[in-house]
């Protein structure tokens, strides 16, 4: 048999590619069957202390660290009632820029508290620049059962070091208590 | 690091030498230097954290110890003197320095708590730098670390963590040393030792922030800066302080347009390394309460205009007035104050110019025209250090120019005599280990002419010098009196205002009767050559009217059109005659840069540039020009010059240059004057009031100043607002606890304080919360007032 022309013999690829497995992963209509990986960096995440307090202390080494200058964070002094991390200092603004950030992952590494990590949520584009400034309410870690919003006291008869040192599991009721009054008295 | 002016004058040739050998570098020093500056002379650097070179040796941290031949142990460096032969070798070059050093470092950091991530200090820490560079890598301590309840205040504006603190005790030896407050101490021993104040008496020294600055950890920091920002993410850009006529060198750092905070910078020939808490802390007001844009009078109601407009609106406004008066308050760099007095003679055709937006005199005006103006520099920090005998007059230098206290109390230490002519002996006097001169308010003159021959011997010794405050202006016969006394001893006259603009401005022009560089108007040679500097024709040949003449004159209707540039109404010692003067005016022009009592009479207001936004110079109380430069280059805030320049075109006057540099050619150009000086004055000796109760008040350090606003932790360090009287007075008075003074305006309650006050005298804080005593009582200084005991 004469050899057929080569046009043809390419073809003989296309047919046989059909009846292959498909490979390409269609988006968004199979985003939930191929989740990122689990080390995969997505958007940051502030956390907080099983008690809702907020683990990040406004320290700037995340800022410090960061190649692309994405981060902007001033500290304040934790007042008398006016308590959002244990300790003498919180994040009072806590901004990454994803027009900048290039996810490198130095900041959730220079973090001192582990306050800083990186989830897997990667849809972050928008139609314009200034929603893609995140603030600490965007960053912030949900509210998992147990934990009490900011401001509130510590867990009475504690330290941040007990913090630190992981011993605190839960909000207590006193905190509760002083919570609703703090809310209440402004 | 700053070589102390001891060390300096240790280096002239006169010193014996010796020979010493640092890591094998063989140097030849002068006998009595310290092994770690012979170090830092041959650029090694020996890990250190209390020695600092402007505070006396007491080797308290351990952590210099270097190995020197022939001596058993490791011995610090910065308490061990050189000898000749010394052989000295560094943690570079010698395993047991290496060693000990290491050691040093493991105990320090034993109790040192992990803050850094926390800490103030975090960043620019000589303790985080010096662990990395001579301490261990690892630790071996894992016991529980000491704790303290942290932090603690040791005034309302510095904070002690004192789980930090090294106990380097510098801390304590500037208090102590330098500033003569020794509130701070360190108490208890061992591990728990630490700074602390006794507990009734709290740090409120005028020069608490140095300690915060010169702190090697973070155990001392600022209320006003804590957790503010780091360190790497400031602009640090130096400058000069806008706050008074010391002239101190600053570093003001920012972040994202906002000044941070102030550092006191490095300048051994002004401030060593100092400064005061007010130039150190007050800069809020520099965003707060700004006027943003021109604004004009239109049915009586400020309405915001566009440049064009203002500028157009103030030129007819200026033109249709037949005379013209020109305040410049105090606060101008020499550069706006040349501008204002050129527009003054060249636009405005008048002489009616002054800076003096205090209490002032005609005999004063004389004696900084004979005296002042434009002189060689002949006083300085330095020649004060050496002064074989100061007198001061009028002046108060911890109040009202901290930096002049501080070398004066140096200076003390080191033997000069110190007078103070007055009512009272203040707390910066006694701090000196100062001399009183008792003299009643009005009475310092006749005193002057009447001191002792031990006074006078001093005086007439080579270096001796008399300080004159500006409050000598309230003193009749007070100039007088100080050069008759100048030329019979042969001591130094030097006056020293408060405000940082007030010498610059004397140099400028900006006083009616005195043209630039310190040529007498009246001159015709002076006026002459300024006239063909300027491109004009002629100046205006008669003195115009300045100080309480010139507000009397526009309440009058003599001055029409009035001009003002950084005025405070609270400044007139006669708040009235102020407020009805430009009340009265027919056309105000203000260039302000905030808000105020007189913006809101004015008919134009121009905003203008503060000490951020634009470069210039200040004179100093010495006569040394201190430049600074923009901090903020992108600002779009003008100048005062700027603006009287485009001023200046709309009413088709051409006034020459408006930008900095061009403003320095041209006073350069000028130069000073060295023909015929005005005529010295020749006031007789007041008389003193006769009453049972006079007053005696200068303005605190730290008061009412609209340039302190918005800083509480500042304002609540500051001195407690008293009436001070003699033991004596107080006892005419059945010692009250408080007492009212009443004068013609009314009356303030304050606590009775005894002090070394001359009787019947009662000593109050000028403008101070609680107690203005313009405002409140209606005196000034040597006025009568009625005292009685309150409950």
């Amino acid at each position: 048999m004469a050899e057929l022309p080569q046009a043809v013999r390419g073809f003989g690829v296309t047919f046989a590619t059909i009846f292959k497995k498909v490979v390409t992963e269609q988006y968004p209509e199979q985003a939930a069957k191929f989740p990122p990986k689990p080390r995969y960096h997505g958007r940051h995440q502030l956390n907080r202390w099983a008690d809702g307090l907020e683990k990040c202390i406004g320290c700037e080494l995340c800022a410090w660290a960061c190649p692309a200058d994405a981060i902007f964070v001033q500290g304040a002094d934790n007042q008398e009632g006016d308590r959002h991390s244990p300790g003498e200092r919180y994040g009072r603004v806590y901004q990454i820029n994803y027009l900048r950030c290039i996810f490198c992952g130095l900041c959730i590494e220079a973090c001192p508290t582990r306050a800083l990590t990186m989830t897997n949520e990667f849809e972050l584009a928008d139609s314009n620049r200034a929603d893609l400034i995140f603030e600490k309410q965007d960053l912030l870690a949900p509210l998992l059962p147990g934990m009490l919003a900011p401001p509130h006291p510590m867990v009475p008869g504690t330290t941040d070091t007990d913090y630190y040192a992981n011993k605190i599991t839960g909000s207590v009721p006193e905190q509760v208590a002083t919570a609703d009054a703090e809310q209440v008295a402004p | 690091m700053t070589i102390t002016s001891n060390a300096s004058s240790d280096l002239t040739p006169q010193a014996q030498m010796v020979t010493v050998v640092v890591d094998g570098v063989a140097i030849e020093i002068p006998a009595g230097t310290l092994v770690i500056r012979a170090a830092e002379l041959l650029g090694i650097e020996i890990p250190r954290f209390c020695d600092h070179p402007l505070l006396e040796p007491v080797a308290a941290c351990r952590m210099c110890l270097v190995d020197i031949e022939g001596v058993p142990k490791p011995q610090p460096a910065c308490a061990q003197v050189v000898s000749d032969g010394m052989q000295v070798r560094t943690q570079l070059t010698s395993p047991i320095a290496r060693e000990a050093q290491e050691g040093v470092m493991e105990f320090l950091l034993l109790n040192h708590p992990l803050d850094c991530p926390v800490c103030d200090k975090g960043g620019e820490c000589p303790l985080q730098n010096q662990a990395m560079s001579a301490g261990r890598p690892e630790s071996r301590f894992e016991e529980v670390k000491r704790i303290f309840p942290k932090p603690i205040n040791v005034s309302a504006q510095i904070l002690l963590d004192r789980e930090r603190c090294v106990s380097c005790a510098r801390c304590t030896r500037f208090a102590e040393q330098i500033a003569g407050d020794p509130m701070l101490e360190l108490l208890e021993r061992g591990s728990m030792q630490q700074v602390g104040t006794a507990a009734d008496q709290p740090f409120d020294s005028y020069f608490s922030g140095n300690t915060v600055q010169i702190c090697p950890v973070g155990a001392l920091t600022s209320a006003a800066y804590r957790f503010r920002s780091r360190p790497f993410d400031l602009v640090s850009v130096p400058t000069t302080c806008e706050h008074c006529a010391s002239g101190c060198s600053l570093r003001t750092d920012h972040r994202r347009g906002t000044v941070t905070r102030r550092l006191a910078w490095d300048e051994p020939a002004v401030n060593e390394e100092w400064n005061c808490d007010k130039g150190r802390f007050a800069f809020t007001y520099l965003e707060q309460g700004r006027v943003a844009t021109p604004l004009i009078r239109e049915d009586g109601e400020l309405r915001v205009a566009s440049w064009p407009e203002a500028l157009d609106f103030a030129a007819r406004g200026l033109a249709a007035a037949k005379s013209h008066g020109v305040l410049v308050g105090g606060r101008s760099t020499i550069e706006d104050s040349y501008a204002y007095a050129r527009f003054a003679r060249v636009a405005l055709k008048t002489d009616n110019i002054d800076f003096r937006v205090r209490d002032s005199s005609d005999e004063e005006a004389q004696f900084l025209r004979s005296s002042v103006a434009g002189t060689a520099v002949r006083t300085t920090y330095e020649s004060l250090e050496k002064a074989p005998a100061v007198l001061l007059i009028a002046f108060e230098p911890e109040d009202e120019s901290p930096i002049v206290f501080l070398r004066l109390r140096k200076a003390a230490r080191g033997g000069t005599r110190i007078y103070s002519l007055g009512a009272v002996a203040t707390r910066g006097l006694t701090k000196m280990a100062g001399t009183l001169i008792p003299a009643k308010p009005g009475a310092e003159a006749s005193v002057l002419a009447g001191l002792t021959d031990q006074v006078r011997a001093d005086l007439s010794a080579p270096g001796a010098v008399i300080m004159v405050g500006e409050r000598i202006a309230g003193v009749e016969g007070g100039a007088t009196a100080v050069l008759e006394l100048a030329r019979a001893t042969g001591a130094a006259v030097t006056w020293v205002p408060r405000r940082a603009g007030e010498r610059g401005a004397l140099d400028a022009g900006a006083l009616a009767g005195l043209l630039p560089g310190g040529r007498p108007l009246t001159d015709e040679d002076a006026r002459g050559a300024v006239a063909a500097a300027w491109g004009v024709d002629s100046l205006p040949a008669t003195v115009g009217l300045a100080g309480a003449p010139m507000l009397q004159a526009i309440k009058d209707g003599g001055i029409g059109a009035v001009i003002t540039a950084g005025v405070e109404l609270a400044d007139f010692p006669d708040q009235a005659l102020g407020r009805a003067a430009i009340e009265a005016a027919a056309f105000v022009v203000a260039l302000e840069n905030h808000h105020s009592a007189i913006t809101d009479l004015a008919d134009v207001v121009f905003p203008v540039a503060v000490v951020t936004e634009k470069s210039g110079t200040f004179m100093n109380w010495e006569g040394r020009p201190r430049p600074f430069t923009q901090t903020f280059k992108d600002a779009l805030v003008m100048s005062d010059a700027v603006v009287l320049g485009m001023l200046a075109s709309a009413m088709n006057v051409a006034i020459g240059a408006s930008d900095v540099a061009g403003i320095r050619q041209e006073l350069g150009a000028l130069g000073t004057w060295t023909g015929a000086r005005a005529e010295q004055p020749t006031t007789p000796a007041g008389q003193v009031v006769d009453a049972a109760y006079l007053v005696s008040t200068w303005r605190a350090l730290i008061d009412n100043g609209v340039m302190q606003e918005g800083e509480p932790y500042l304002a609540a360090t500051a001195h407690a607002v008293v009436a001070m009287v003699s033991a004596a007075t107080a006892g005419a008075l059945f010692n009250p606890v408080n007492v009212t003074v009443t004068g013609p305006l009314g009356s303030v309650t304050v606590p009775l304080q005894i002090g070394d006050v001359v009787d019947g005298i009662v000593c109050l804080p000028l403008n101070s919360p609680g107690c203005a005593i313009y405002r409140d009582l209606g005196v000034r200084a040597g006025q009568a007032v009625a005292i009685g005991g309150a409950v």
